[in-house]
């Protein structure tokens, strides 16, 4: 058999390959004559082989039938052989497959070997790939050449422990005695890679950390020996001694001097002088700047200190390096909380790097930037942010009008001006807006109530321009829908109020229902944008003439909602004022949206929008509590309050419920039967699909007084549902004949385990007094085991400025509401 | 340091020394990915970036892309030193060093940068202790045989 070709015969053979398949056929043809080879157990071919495999597996070819071969040349007395086995091992064996533990024994032999070489080459690859097993066999071995006076053995040994704690950490206390004076040595490589050691030991131990404390004198002289001699050859960077020790010793004493006193003292001057004396011209000097700041702004260093730590990474700023801006950048970001003041000083520089052209450059400018916006600095900021937001690549705008929102938020001088923000981003950045932005928006213009006329008939004339960026849009026609009549009567003060007339404004949220470009959320928003101009416009004929049409669109969110208006102009119309009213002022609960969900149709604004009107509403579980000691059982009864409701008394028809819950002075997009709020068991809304619930079945059962003291009388109307006769809905009604009001005037119920209670909105929370009117609320209760109708309830109210609270038990039911 | 890779402007991996245990099929999809974000950066770029949670520094030493990922704690500016430093040694060892050199000599390119970082750390600052200790290991590799088998 001829010898297998030399190593760089291969490649040179394989350099030739024209195309991949070419290649690939090389490969094959080598790797099939090696594999015979191995078979063959040839050991004066078996390092060529090997070598040659693994420059195939550079090439990205399998090479895992070679992996028995490494072994078998760690295992050979030939310094060659090994060479190439430790190599070959570290680069195709793995920790996960146990064959690498056959390597052990091996290496714990060459770490005794007689030739410094071999036992530098086990040193190595234990401490580049060695597994935690291993690692626990062989870490008396590396302590034991931790002591040696060899310091090319010494400091491949520090370096080999580092990964074996690091593998393995409860195996450090075996290294701290050798530790003892490792600083004493002179051979900057054993000092090095003592200093890594020490560093690694400190980061993960608390007790070494207070331990090596000591340390931080020596540590001090040593830095001051490496600044303060000649020049060195050796080590010599660019005219600086040994960069690379001065700055893991820095980053030592950073670890040391963090939250102690004593140590940072003692390390403060060194710090100004390294920080002063550095020469700065090149890469390396800066290096050591860097890593020095970083110590200054961790330990508890004087604060002239920190200003010149400061300062330095404002020069740093200026740099022509953009590595340098970079690395300042980054540095600020993490000062900029603790030395706020410090940082500010720099604005005008950050804000310039907002220009650079390096995108990393510019992340962190923008990051940082952010942080420093505060009330005095908004206005000028924001102009550079708005510029900046312009102008950045795409994947920057969606942090970028985030960040700009909340700033906007917290620092806004005037609410015309956060207004004007607002609207610039949505027309700059339109699109990259996020989803929660949205919601947060309108509720921002809802609550400022005196710049709803200005804000429409800016978000009109940006509607005219452009249509193309969905979430403008959506802010748009919502306010289209609620300040439509603002928009049309020209009563802008802001600005000159535009002339628009309603066919106009209805031509462009058509416009908008019809367009290519519009999603169907967006169309959402228009279609009950133009339903509540309803009852803002007069031009009935042509809104009702649109909402008919969508009744039959194939997008199925529009029809069901095009379906329930249409609904609601022919059978419900007394009640479309009420619905459609004005939103009112909206209580904040978090920034971002909403935390709890309730519905399931994915419409977020109906969704945020309700959350926040209605806080409660979604986690009925929760208010259960208070009837939980009532009856001790899991009845449901949300309890909602909010601001009064218009809802009529009436029982409900399944619009009722589809609002349900739900804000009730003109909630902007009623729900879908599919969606009642999800925390209802399912099975009480089966009666509530599209088709009406009390479609004239005429109430048969006799209602009863439920509630008779201190001049408050409940009364129980009954009503059993058609599709579900296990449902029965109760209304009650209250009447005060005091001479005064019930005010806060609040009705609970709970009932048995078997039963399950729904609770609705009540109609208001005054009784008024002298029988003048009623407060009406609706209970449905599902009865499946059709057993007896008990109820506890539960009555508070204010009456002549005193509270007033009482329990009572209804027992009375007649049969036909539970039978 | 994670890992270091040299790879050509064609995306030809030429070397790479992986300091934390990884999965094979995990480090060929880290080395086309970092490889493709690498070679889309342009000259005016700085040398540094994110990728996935990791900090890159690389620099490109003519036709060759040096490319380390390090820890979050590490200092940027001193690892494009010790990326000059092997690159250095290189030279010095190469007389010259051009990406050939590379590419036939990769196990010696290896040996070098294992004389130079164990563990992603540097074993010794000084040029000429790991210059001189390459050179003794070359020397018992050419002696103490009887059999002599040079690959090159």
């Amino acid at each position: 058999m001829p010898a297998p070709i030399r190593l760089r015969e291969l490649i040179r053979t394989i350099r030739t390959a024209r195309t991949q398949a070419e290649e690939r056929e090389m490969i094959q043809k080598e790797c099939a004559a090696i594999r015979s080879s191995f078979r063959e157990e040839d050991n004066t071919y078996r390092c060529r082989n090997v070598a040659k495999l693994l420059y195939m597996h550079m090439l990205g070819y399998p090479a895992h039938f070679g992996q028995l071969e490494c072994l078998k040349l760690i295992a050979s007395q030939k310094f060659t052989d090994k060479r190439i086995g430790y190599l070959g091992a570290m680069l195709l064996l793995d920790e996960r497959q146990d064959v690498h533990l056959l390597m052990t024994n091996c290496i714990k032999n060459d770490l005794n070997h007689s030739t410094q070489y071999v036992q530098g080459l086990a040193l190595c690859t234990l401490g580049c790939m060695g597994s935690s097993e291993m690692c626990r066999d062989l870490a008396g071995e590396v302590e034991k050449l931790l002591k040696t006076s060899n310091s090319y053995l010494r400091k491949k040994a520090a370096l080999c422990a580092v990964h074996v704690i690091r593998k393995v950490p409860e195996l450090m206390e075996m290294f701290l005695p050798a530790t003892k004076n490792l600083l004493s040595e002179k051979n900057h490589g054993v000092l090095h890679t003592s200093v890594v050691l020490l560093t690694e030991m400190c980061e993960r131990s608390p007790d070494m950390l207070s331990h090596f404390r000591k340390l931080v004198p020596q540590l001090v002289r040593i830095l001051k020996n490496l600044i303060m001699s000649g020049y060195s050859p050796e080590h010599d960077v660019s005219g600086i001694s040994d960069p690379f020790l001065q700055v893991r010793i820095l980053r030592l004493l950073r670890i040391l001097g963090k939250g102690d006193d004593d140590s940072s003292e003692a390390m403060n001057d060194i710090l100004a002088q390294v920080a002063t004396n550095t020469e700065t011209s090149k890469n390396v000097g800066n290096a050591i700047l860097y890593e020095t700041v970083l110590t200054i702004m961790d330990i508890k260093s004087e604060s002239g200190l920190r200003v010149l730590a400061i300062n330095i990474l404002g020069r740093f700023l200026l740099n022509n390096d953009k590595n340098i801006r970079y690395v300042a950048l980054t540095s600020l970001l993490k000062t900029v909380q603790t030395d706020h003041n410090a940082v500010q000083r720099h604005r005008s520089t950050i804000v310039d790097c907002l220009k650079d052209l390096d995108v990393s450059i510019k992340r962190r400018a923008m990051e940082l930037s952010f942080a420093l916006v505060n009330g005095n600095n908004i206005r000028g900021m924001m102009k550079e942010l708005l510029y900046f937001l312009d102008s950045c690549d795409p994947d920057f705008k969606a942090d970028c009008a985030s960040g700009i929102f909340l700033a906007a938020e917290k620092y806004a001088p005037s609410k015309r001006w956060h207004i004007d923000t607002i609207m610039r981003v949505l027309t700059t950045a339109g699109s990259y807006v996020r989803d929660d932005s949205v919601p947060n928006l309108i509720q921002l213009i809802t609550n400022s109530v005196e710049m709803h006329a200005y804000t429409v008939q800016r978000l009109y004339k940006a509607l005219l321009d452009d249509i193309s960026q969905q979430p403008l849009v959506q802010v748009a026609s919502w306010c289209i829908g609620e300040y439509g009549d603002l928009l049309v009567s020209g009563q802008c003060e802001e600005e000159e109020p535009i002339q628009v007339s309603e066919d106009e404004v209805l031509d462009v949220l058509e416009g908008l229902l019809v367009s290519n470009l519009s999603t169907p959320v967006t169309r959402g928003y228009s279609l009950t944008a133009i339903m509540k101009l309803s009852t803002r416009f007069s031009s009935l004929n042509r809104i009702k003439k649109v909402v008919s049409i969508y009744g039959s669109s194939i997008d199925v969110e529009l029809q069901q909602r095009a379906v329930e208006y249409n609904a609601l102009f022919k059978k419900y119309d007394h009640m479309r004022p009420a619905l459609l009213e004005r939103m009112p002022i909206m209580e904040k609960t978090a920034t971002n949206g909403p935390s709890e969900t309730v519905q399931t149709n994915g419409e977020t604004d109906s969704t945020i929008l309700d959350t926040k009107h209605l806080p409660s509403i979604s986690q009925p579980a929760s208010q259960a509590n208070d009837l939980l000691d009532l009856l001790g059982g899991n009845d449901v009864v949300p309890i909602i309050q909010t601001t009064v409701p218009t809802k009529p008394a009436s029982a409900g028809g399944e619009l009722l419920d589809l609002l349900g819950d739900l804000s009730l002075t003109g909630g902007p997009t009623p729900t879908p039967a599919s969606s009642v709020p999800m925390s209802q068991p399912p099975f009480l809304l089966d009666g509530l699909t599209s088709q009406p619930l009390f479609n004239d079945i005429a109430a048969v059962i006799p209602p009863m007084t439920a509630y008779n003291k201190n001049g408050l009388i409940i009364e129980f109307t009954f009503e059993r549902s058609n599709p579900n006769p296990n449902i029965a809905v109760i209304t009650i009604h209250a009447t005060n004949s005091t001479e005064a009001d019930m005010t806060e005037f609040v009705f609970q119920a709970a009932v048995p385990k078997t039963f399950q209670l729904q609770l609705l909105s009540p109609s208001s929370n005054v009784v008024p007094a002298f029988n003048q009117g009623s407060v009406t609320q609706v209970i449905r209760v599902l009865n499946p085991q059709k057993q007896q109708l008990r109820m506890r309830i539960k009555l508070t109210y204010t009456h002549k400025g005193s509270p007033v609270q009482d329990l009572a038990e209804v027992n009375n039911f007649p049969p036909q509401s539970w039978q | 340091m994670r890992f270091m890779l040299l790879f050509s402007r064609q995306g030809k991996l030429r070397l790479q020394k992986w300091y934390t245990a990884t999965a094979e099929r995990d480090k060929k999809k880290m080395v086309r990915e970092l490889m493709q974000v690498v070679l889309a950066r342009k000259p005016k770029m700085c040398s540094f970036l994110e990728w996935r949670d990791l900090k890159i520094v690389y620099k490109r030493y003519a036709s060759l892309y040096f490319c380390c990922a390090v820890e979050e704690q590490d200092n940027e500016l001193i690892t494009l030193e010790v990326i000059h430093r092997f690159v250095e040694l290189l030279d010095k060892y190469f007389g010259s060093v051009c990406e050939l050199d590379i590419i036939f000599n990769f196990e010696k390119a290896y040996f070098i940068l294992d004389e130079f970082l164990m563990g992603g750390e540097i074993q010794d600052t000084s040029k000429k202790s790991v210059l001189k200790a390459i050179e003794q290991a070359d020397l018992l590799q050419e002696v103490s045989l009887n059999l002599k088998h040079k690959m090159a």
